[in-house]
């Protein structure tokens, strides 16, 4: 018997990610880039504690376009990565773990991270 | 004589724990921190500096911190070990972002302890 020569789509343009999949590679992909840029945070949350001078500084950087796009993608990430981690919990303990309930629950935290993201960077800006 | 591979197996049940004991302070914190900024949110420089000078808030951002810092680093682990295969080039970035971790741990207890 010869062994049937079936499709194997692990070429990410070609295969269909289900949406739990892409909640999960967006929680990798947000806590490294919360890892890559904590640094940045650090110092922020350090100029804005240290004295009244580094705080006006960390004012000053804070009001920037640039510092406020990073700081909005950096919240994205958080939300993101928040509200995935919960869902991972809520699965840990079996709670909506069927495959409707699951996919509602990615539904749920795409939307959320997203739209709190939107309405705390129109505020924020 | 034991046999095992540095990298091997059996501690990974402490760090999956690890990773969602860690995760549940930080989401605590968070919130607890969040509903603080809701309720009395800080007006200007003084009132934000003695938020974190308050014995208890310093003490639990210093938990959140440690629990922020021992979770990244499990989960840095875990992505570099499905990654990247060549053990050489995962160990060098292990390495490395265990110094960066430790790094960040120092500076943070000083922002703290610094006020």
């Amino acid at each position: 018997m010869t062994a049937r020569q079936r499709p194997k789509y692990l070429d990410l343009f070609r295969i269909r990610l289900p949406l739990p999949g892409l909640v999960s590679i967006l929680h990798r992909i947000s806590g490294t880039a919360l890892f890559v840029f904590a640094w940045a945070l650090l110092y922020l949350l350090q100029e804005s504690l240290h004295s009244p001078e580094s705080h006006a500084h960390f004012a000053a950087l804070a009001g920037h376009w640039l510092v406020k796009l990073f700081l909005i993608g950096m919240l994205w990430s958080f939300l993101h990565h928040f509200f995935a981690g919960l869902r991972f919990l809520l699965l840990d303990v079996h709670i909506a773990s069927d495959l409707g309930a699951t996919r509602a629950m990615s539904w749920a935290v795409l939307i959320a991270s997203v739209l709190l993201t939107a309405i705390l960077g129109v505020r924020l800006w | 004589m034991v046999k095992r591979v540095v990298t091997g197996a059996h501690y990974g049940l402490k760090d999956w724990l690890a990773q969602r004991v860690t995760a549940l302070v930080m989401a605590v914190y968070v919130i607890v921190f969040v509903g603080i900024l809701l309720v009395c949110p800080p007006q200007h420089y003084d009132e934000w500096r003695s938020l974190f000078s308050n014995r208890i808030m310093r003490g639990a951002t210093f938990v959140f911190f440690i629990s922020l810092f021992w979770h990244t680093w499990i989960g840095m682990r875990d992505i570099l070990m499905d990654y990247v295969k060549p053990t050489g080039v995962r160990l060098g970035l292990e390495i490395a972002v265990v110094l960066v971790l430790v790094g960040y741990a120092v500076w943070a207890v000083q922002i703290l302890w610094s006020l």
